[in-house]
């Protein structure tokens, strides 16, 4: 196995371009938390105020809405969701200087324009290992809507949080490539 | 007549949810640990490792799977010769999942109305209960955890009698293909046949709380069961969609009579998180 990448949130250009699709990436750093509603709600308020609930820039998102912690527990578990729910806003926050987003599953061809065009990259987390992953997040702060409970924006505190570059700067995308080597079939 | 008490069906359904959420069917957990050595993909066969990794972490902890702890399904069939005494039926079955999300730190992840302000319940309640009546004097509980991720990825078609086998057959790869990494495969893929629009849908989810690899009693369907399997596996998708040879570790089919005009086929998705469980009062 190819020795992971360990990056460091916020995330630099310098950063988004050595690293490409199919990369194992290990996040340490802040990173937000924000899904469906959260993102409805962020960018309703941009349209209106011209402001976001945090600064985007450089930093990234993390699709989940973690289930509540247990006494003694940081955090729930909290695996990533599907992504392209959130494409119809990604492309504005990525033109806010938002760097990354994790998430799982495939993005649409404007996610990936925009990856391109605002040098950011999607990365995908292992769907459904919910109680692992939680141990690489070791502090959580509310950060707004805290009335939406586990679709609240929260800034979680990760230690090597293990991610794969699913799409890159450059158009590479680890789903079709990946898949493409083992189909057989063709439906 | 026999009376099973409101509070034993709400500490019964309490207790099967919050199991099921931290402890995957061991069925489910042997055939993922069989898929290891099969999976020719390197990161597939890692990614199969973490499957089985998270479920031990899971059980062993007592927190949830995933984090996504679902719609709460129920299959519920009651006894004929057996009364509920002290509440209703439905009424316990909502305690009970209410009491599993507060005490067992599940997420609460519905929303009253689908359209407008798509406000949380807090309690994931109401939940989903079919009910049947059948013989006997015993009450039994089917518990499916559905996620939205794979629920999403979820297809109905109406096809037509003359698009027969094979237009079923390539509607279920094709919904699996699509499915791909959005529902988190390796995935068990419930199918219903026949019936109405609705009736198929239903039959779907239902042919998911069969054993892995306990096959139709009609060796038809059985032989077809077998045939998509490994037509699934062929599709590339692999562990969580990164690419490989472990796309679906079953496929389960359920059918039924239906209208001479209709062809009735729905696929239900179900991913790695497969939580069911039953019980009978």
């Amino acid at each position: 196995m190819v020795e992971a990448k360990k990056i460091i949130t916020p995330l630099t250009d310098d950063v988004i371009e050595t690293l490409r699709a199919g990369d194992k990436v290990l996040i340490s750093g802040w990173v937000y938390t924000a899904r469906d509603a959260a993102h409805k709600r962020m960018l309703e308020e941009y349209e209106k105020t011209g402001q976001l609930p945090f600064d985007v820039k450089g930093q990234v998102i993390y699709y989940v809405g973690p289930t509540p912690a247990k006494p003694g527990q940081v955090i729930g578990s909290a695996g990533p969701t599907t992504a392209y729910r959130m494409d119809k806003y990604t492309p504005k926050l990525l033109e806010l200087g938002l760097k990354g987003t994790i998430g799982k599953g495939w993005r649409g061809p404007e996610v990936k324009e925009a990856l391109k065009k605002y040098k950011a990259v999607y990365f995908a987390a292992y769907g459904g290992t919910a109680a692992l992953l939680s141990k690489h997040i070791t502090k959580v702060e509310m950060v707004a809507y805290e009335d939406l409970g586990p679709e609240a924006i929260r800034k979680l505190y990760f230690e090597d949080f293990p991610v794969i570059v699913a799409n890159d700067i450059y158009g590479g995308d680890v789903f079709e490539e990946g898949q493409k080597k083992y189909r057989k079939l063709v439906v | 007549m026999r009376e099973i008490h409101y509070n034993d069906i709400v500490k019964a359904v309490k207790e099967m949810v919050m199991d099921a959420e931290y402890k995957l069917p061991e069925d489910f957990i042997q055939a993922i640990k069989l898929s290891v050595n099969r999976e020719e993909s390197p990161l597939g066969r890692e990614i199969l490792q973490e499957i089985i990794q998270n479920a031990e972490v899971a059980e062993k902890e007592q927190v949830a799977y995933c984090q996504d702890t679902g719609y709460p399904v129920f299959f519920v069939e009651v006894g004929q010769d057996v009364r509920v005494v002290g509440g209703s039926l439905r009424d316990a079955i909502n305690e009970g999942v209410r009491q599993a999300t507060k005490e067992g730190h599940l997420r609460a992840s519905l929303a009253y109305d689908p359209l407008f302000d798509r406000k949380n319940t807090g309690d994931n309640t109401p939940a989903l209960i079919y009910f049947d009546i059948v013989p006997g004097d015993k009450i039994k509980i089917m518990f499916a955890a559905k996620g939205g991720g794979s629920e999403n990825q979820s297809k109905q078609a109406m096809l037509k009698p003359a698009d027969g086998i094979e237009g079923v057959k390539k509607f279920i790869l094709q919904s699996i293909a699509n499915a791909g990494p959005n529902a988190c495969p390796p995935f068990t893929v419930g199918v219903g046949i026949g019936g109405t629009f609705d009736y198929s849908a239903v039959l779907a989810k239902k042919a998911l709380f069969r054993h892995i690899g306990e096959r139709h009693p009609d060796p038809r369907i059985a032989k077809l069961e077998e045939e998509l399997l490994e037509l699934a596996n062929q599709l590339g998708v692999g562990p969580l969609g990164f690419g490989g040879t472990t796309t679906a570790i079953d496929i389960k089919i359920e059918i039924a009579p239906c209208h001479i005009a209709s062809l009735p086929v729905a696929v239900n998705i179900q991913c790695h998180a497969a939580r069911h469980k039953e019980i009978e009062i």
